[in-house]
């Protein structure tokens, strides 16, 4: 090891660890608890006149910290002090950061620089502290640490975290001339996750080249980088082989062959919709529609659930970031306007045993949160939507959707800049990061084993401001007109990346020649890496120098690994050697249908019996404090949703800026009046009944989200996420995938009635988990995400009730629906009966709805969902400060006798308004035709309901009601 | 036209709405990368303000500004000491305040520039913090960005590291003194003071009040529409707009 040099830096005294570890951990003897930053410099035979200058002047604040130099800042005291740290390999950002700044500071290029941090628990012994850190600050994956008794510390002693890969650079070819049972071996042994029938094919395949590639100096074999490449391609991920399988359905006695569930109902629901503002569907990394004449704008929503189950907080910022360049490699290249999330979790108040390899999921919790903190907050894009659903079958894998929009000019250069294609002889590039171990072969983390000297694959984590100033470049490059070609390195990295943009033409790299953050990968490992922060370029070579001089200005690393041709293959070169090459055909094309079986059954399961209800008050409080109805602002607050100046309706509006807006609205374009709203919906819990009414209601939910704050119908766009569980036997896997078919034949039916098109989207198909005895799967879920157009943005709806005196509607109708509801699920019941979707009665409703907001007639709208009718009127009264008074006579409904069904059912497509008195006649007359009643109005300080048969069966300060569904998240202030 | 170089680079990320608020109030705005400048490719010499926007600047990982700040320091030092010594506008929000601060060029009390007596460090609160704020202009500031401004102005903040903190009790005493400080928190509690600063201070400038850094971000509310009360509200309400206006009238004058 050259020399290592430590700077320590603090102290700070970090109160909130302190009160995580009594509230999280229950361990109450922590009296204090301080944290130090340790920087660890290695190599440029630093003078000790250097390393004060950049104690003083890079590392610490004159103003509040101290500094120490190769010798411990803490003094010997009572408790145990802890120094964590990265395993070697892993992302170390701050470590980076800190190169660069010494550079600056000191013209001197350190050969590491690695960034660790010290805790001192007071008050706490190291078995105890042990604990802390494992439960609460680290994760063995991507950390160590060292625990030292305080009484007797002394310091630490130097040590970096350096990966020393002993490989030599090889390339071997794997026999495939072999048995069924050795094909199978070969997949599981180097985690292709192929079945036999791919390995069939590719070994027919082989044998069919046999002679071409005897020409060419090739192994009969597929080489290791072929094979890899193949296995990434053909990838459940990336070719989505559940959603294109061929499908024998049964539904009773019903028998149908689905020859792709994709294509039948996704792909052909739009195609059926047909349109007009859509650009680009379904084949890019987004979806893209016509936002206005010069603008076009585009969206993306991923998952990253299996990284997020491993590292929280690693898992949901790559999945952030990683997300961001989806629409930054759409087209030319999109600039990036805002981000969505949404979070399936169990309940953070868990209180079972938890399996092994899982964290808790209020660790899950509070790391995610975090991840998407720095993630979205660091890369300046505002946070305007989402939502978090809790159910214990999150806890096996947690569910993470990111969703980014884009936007940009219709055209650059007179060409439109949602088109892409290389030419021939273009050169291929790739920006960014460097290549590491990262992420190869994504999800098989399990069977890798991690030791100190090897990189930790199984992690990654990603840097917001390295691609940051990535995309600030390739935006400026775009806008010059310097890319033919643009896509992001995501999974299967440049094997995907360029696999996809030389599809057509033929591309052929150079594997050497990519950028590596330590020595010692193997080629196909360069290839199939994916560390974070790269994206791949088809660069005209007369455009090469201008793009080197802007990739400097830019600080952003730029390397020709290769060129476009027109093979129409894959080629594969090492120092100059030919070790690979795929016919993109057979690459793209290739991969044999799979074929499956699905059998919906309806549930068998009998009505559950209610007693009646005591105390309507208390009732209204407890569902208030419901986890999926609560207040989830101590979580949305630490998200920026404002950058960029163009978020007009917040995740938060109402009196006293906590009301919870449906859909967010924002206004892509400085001098542009129009806007985008952008919502979602999510029932999983219907899946228990139904999952085509789970889907329905998703995609509806989402609809009527953008309906109510103004957004116009006939102008939105889908975005479908499925998030399914394949469960752990052959019979299961039918049943799930049945269940799949249901849902979405819902797609079809709800979407071609509504006229959504869905423009991209995306499935993680098995999100299963076991180990031993337990086994748990997530509820089908369908996440749906609408974008819609806002005609002006000035005349825009929000759900606070206004003004004393305002008249109070409910739209649609009630049912007895309460199968599924949190209203049965409080009591302990699932029920039978879930709220369907008639999408062509709603839809009237809708418009007719747009066109009240339109003509300025609507003080309030919100939507009528978790908790039904009930919690929707206490949330616009809340959010609005001011009471109301509701007579459920009033409500339209069906077959329903109850007051306790008639507040907490919730029958779909429903939404509540508030108009001022003056404005009745209007209303009613533009609603005429759809299901409205007036129900009541806009008065007092108090929320009074009057029951059916006459009396007051809840009349309630608003004070308590916001108490109670403000309280559910108060864990996590930090003002306990 | 008045002429305001904008920087961009290294993770500042409010320059587009910053570009945008120049030229509604006026001004000939250029988004400038901070290596054009260290390049000299462009020259600080061709614009009358300078504005360092929000973000973050190398991820905040040495302290929030650090970095970006030592680049001015050992890169630009000599322009922008000249840009001061000629007496031209300098701003800097969120990140950029941050900036400026770790600079030393704000407060420079007794014009010591390049010496850091203030600092900006972690919320109290230990988070980072989202919300719209209320902050009170103080009268008797010699600020040029705030000349004529009286009643509060609602503004976004969104920091994890705003909490203005001073070398010591006579710093803060002569910041006052001088009517140094421009803005504070009103009311200076949580949550509207976001951060727990002293005296809730929110912006403070220099002596001659042609520096200015604040945490809030007047820049995201130049239209009513940013405001998150704005569907609730009848009469229009003033925006952060007249801070830039206040600037590019000045510069103007001396054009």
């Amino acid at each position: 090891m050259k020399d290592v040099h430590r700077i320590e830096v603090g102290i700070n005294q970090v109160d909130s660890i302190k009160n995580a570890i009594i509230t999280d951990l229950g361990i109450t003897e922590v009296e204090k608890v301080l944290s130090i930053k340790v920087y660890s410099l290695e190599g440029g035979e630093l003078s000790p006149q250097h390393l004060d200058f950049l104690a003083k002047e890079v590392f610490s604040d004159p103003i509040i910290e101290k500094y120490t130099i190769d010798s411990p800042l803490a003094n010997p005291f009572e408790g145990t002090i802890v120094e964590i740290g990265y395993k070697p390999g892993v992302t170390d950002n701050i470590g980076r950061t800190s190169k660069e700044a010494i550079r600056d500071a000191i013209n001197k290029d350190l050969e590491g620089v690695y960034y660790s941090q010290q805790y001192l628990f007071f008050g706490v012994k190291p078995e105890i502290a042990e604990i802390i850190v494992k439960d609460l600050l680290a994760n063995e994956l991507i950390e160590r640490w060292t625990i030292k008794n305080g009484g007797t510390y002394s310091g630490f002693f130097p040590s970096v975290p350096k990966v020393k890969l002993q490989t030599v650079p090889v390339v071997e070819d794997i026999n495939v001339m072999v048995s069924d049972e050795e094909l199978l071996e070969i997949s599981k042994s180097r985690l292709l996750a192929l079945n036999l029938e791919e390995m069939k094919a590719i070994q027919l395949h082989y044998t069919e080249r046999s002679k071409e590639r005897q020409k060419k100096g090739l192994p009969l074999n597929p080489t290791d980088i072929e094979l890899e490449c193949i296995a990434q391609t053909w990838s459940e991920h990336c070719k989505h082989k559940i959603f294109n399988a061929l499908i024998e359905y049964q539904e009773s006695d019903r028998k149908e062959i689905i020859d792709s569930i994709f294509k039948t109902y996704i792909q052909n629901s739009t195609k059926e919709i047909n349109s007009p503002y859509l650009v680009s569907v379904f084949k890019d990394n987004a979806g893209v529609i016509q936002f206005d004449n010069d603008h076009i704008f585009c969206m993306k929503v991923e998952t990253h659930n299996s990284p997020t189950a491993l590292d929280p907080y690693g898992g949901a910022l790559t999945g952030i970031v990683g997300c961001n360049r989806d629409p930054a490699g759409t087209g030319k290249g999109f600039q990036l306007i805002f981000n969505t999330d949404v979070f399936c979790f169990a309940s953070p108040f868990f209180n079972g045993e938890i399996p092994p390899r899982l964290f808790h999921p209020r660790r899950v919790l509070k790391g995610v949160h975090k991840g998407i903190i720095d993630g979205g907050n660091q890369s300046g894009i505002p946070t305007i939507n989402g939502s978090l659903y809790f159910d214990e079958r999150y806890l096996g894998k947690p569910l993470v959707f990111c969703g980014t929009g884009g936007i940009a000019p219709t055209t650059i250069a007179n060409k439109p800049v949602h088109e892409k294609a290389p030419k021939p002889g273009d050169l291929a590039i790739m920006v960014g990061g460097r290549i590491g171990a990262d992420g190869i072969h994504g999800a098989t983390f399990s069977s890798l084993e991690i030791n100190e000297n090897s990189p930790s694959t199984a992690v990654q984590i990603g840097s917001p401001i390295v691609q940051k100033k990535m995309l600030d470049f390739l935006l400026e490059a775009r806008d010059l007109d310097l890319l033919n070609a643009i896509t992001d390195n995501g999974a299967g990295g440049l094997s995907s990346s360029f696999g996809e943009m030389g599809s057509t033409t033929g591309v052929q790299l150079d594997l050497e020649k990519a950028p590596l953050k330590y020595s010692g990968l193997l080629p196909w490992e360069i290839l199939l890496s994916e560390a974070q922060e790269r994206m791949s370029l088809a660069v005209d070579p007369e455009n090469l120098d201008m793009l080197i001089e802007l990739s400097k200005k830019h600080d952003v690393e730029l390397t020709v690994i290769g060129k476009f041709t027109t093979t129409k293959s894959f080629q594969f070169f090492y120092e100059n050697k030919l070790i690979g090459e795929i016919l993109m055909e057979f690459l793209h094309e290739g991969v044999p249908q799979k074929k499956m079986k699905g059998v919906w059954k309806p549930i068998q399961r009998k009505e559950p019996e209610i007693p009646p209800v005591d105390n309507y008050n208390v009732l209204l409080k407890i569902l208030l404090s419901r986890l999926n109805i609560c207040s989830k602002e101590e979580i949305v607050r630490r998200y920026d949703h404002e950058v960029q100046a163009r978020t007009v309706v917040k995740p938060f509006m109402g009196v006293m800026n906590d009301g919870p807006s449906d859909a967010a609205i924002i206004k892509p374009i400085y001098d542009s009046w129009e806007g985008l709203s952008v919502s979602h919906g999510l029932c999983p819990r219907y899946s228990d009944i139904d999952t085509y009414a789970m889907a329905a209601n998703a995609i509806d939910e989402a609809v009527r989200n953008a309906v109510c704050v103004g957004a116009d119908p006939n102008y939105l766009a889908g975005l479908d996420n499925f998030c399914w569980a394949m469960g752990f036997t052959e019979e299961e896997e039918v049943r799930y995938t049945g269940l799949l078919v249901r849902a979405n034949k819902a797609l079809f039916d709800i979407t071609t009635t509504y006229k959504v098109p869905c423009i991209s989207g995306k499935d993680s198909m098995r999100n299963d988990y076991r180990i031993g005895d337990t086994a748990v799967s997530v509820p089908p879920t369908l996440m749906f995400s609408v974008i819609g157009k806002v005609p002006d943005v000035k005349h825009v709806v929000t759900l606070d009730a206004k003004t004393e005196g305002d008249l109070v509607y409910v739209l649609g109708t009630t049912k007895n629906e309460l199968g599924g509801s949190e209203y049965f699920d409080e009591l302990g019941y699932i029920g039978t009966i879930v709220p369907q979707v008639e999408p062509k009665s709603a839809i009237i409703r809708y418009r007719a709805l747009f066109n009240a907001i339109q003509e300025g007639l609507i003080a309030s709208a919100h939507d009528c969902s978790d908790g039904g009718l009930g919690v929707a009127l206490a949330e616009s009264s809340l959010s609005g400060g001011l009471g109301m008074h509701i007579d459920l006579k009033k409500v339209p409904r069906e077959n329903i006798h109850r007051d306790d069904y008639l507040l907490f059912s919730e029958s779909a497509s429903r939404i509540v308004v508030s108009i001022s008195p003056k404005n009745k006649e209007k209303f009613e007359k533009i609603m005429e035709g759809t299901e409205i009643a007036q129900i009541g109005v806009i008065k007092g300080p108090n929320f009074v309901v009057q029951g059916m048969e006459g009396g007051i069966i809840i009349n309630s300060p608003l004070s308590l009601l916001k108490k109670a569904w403000q309280s559910t998240f108060q864990f996590l202030s930090w003002r306990k | 036209m008045v002429r305001v170089a904008i920087i961009t680079g290294y993770g500042i990320n409010t320059d587009y709405e910053s570009e945008e608020v120049f030229r509604l109030a006026g001004a000939d705005p250029h988004r400038v990368h901070i290596n054009d400048f260290i390049s000299q490719k462009d020259s600080l010499e061709n614009y009358e303000i300078l504005m360092i926007p929000g973000g973050f600047s190398f991820g905040d990982h040495l302290g929030s500004g650090r970095v970006l700040a030592n680049k001015f320091r050992y890169n630009l030092r000599d322009e922008v000491s000249k840009f001061i010594e000629e007496d031209k506008l300098i701003i800097g929000i969120c990140n950029g305040f941050q900036v400026l601060v770790k600079m030393g060029i704000l407060p420079a009390l007794n014009n010591l520039y390049y010496t850091q007596t203030v600092t900006l460090t972690g919320n109290q609160s230990g988070q980072f913090e989202s919300r719209w704020v209320t902050v009170q202009p103080v009268e008797n500031s010699p600020c040029i960005w705030t000349k004529g401004m009286s009643s509060p102005l609602d503004v976004p903040v969104r920091h994890g590291e705003g909490r203005f903190v001073v070398e010591s009790v006579d710093t803060l005493a002569q910041l006052w003194d001088r009517g140094l400080i421009v803005f504070t928190y009103y009311p200076k509690t949580y949550p509207n003071n976001p951060n727990g600063s002293i005296d809730g201070i929110a912006g403070i400038c220099n002596e001659s009040g042609l520096i200015f850094g604040m945490m809030p971000h007047p820049e995201c509310h130049f239209i009513p529409q940013h405001h998150p009360q704005w569907v609730r509200q009848d009469n229009p309400h003033i925006t952060g707009l007249i801070i830039f206006e206040n600037a590019v009238k000045y510069a103007r004058k001396r054009l």
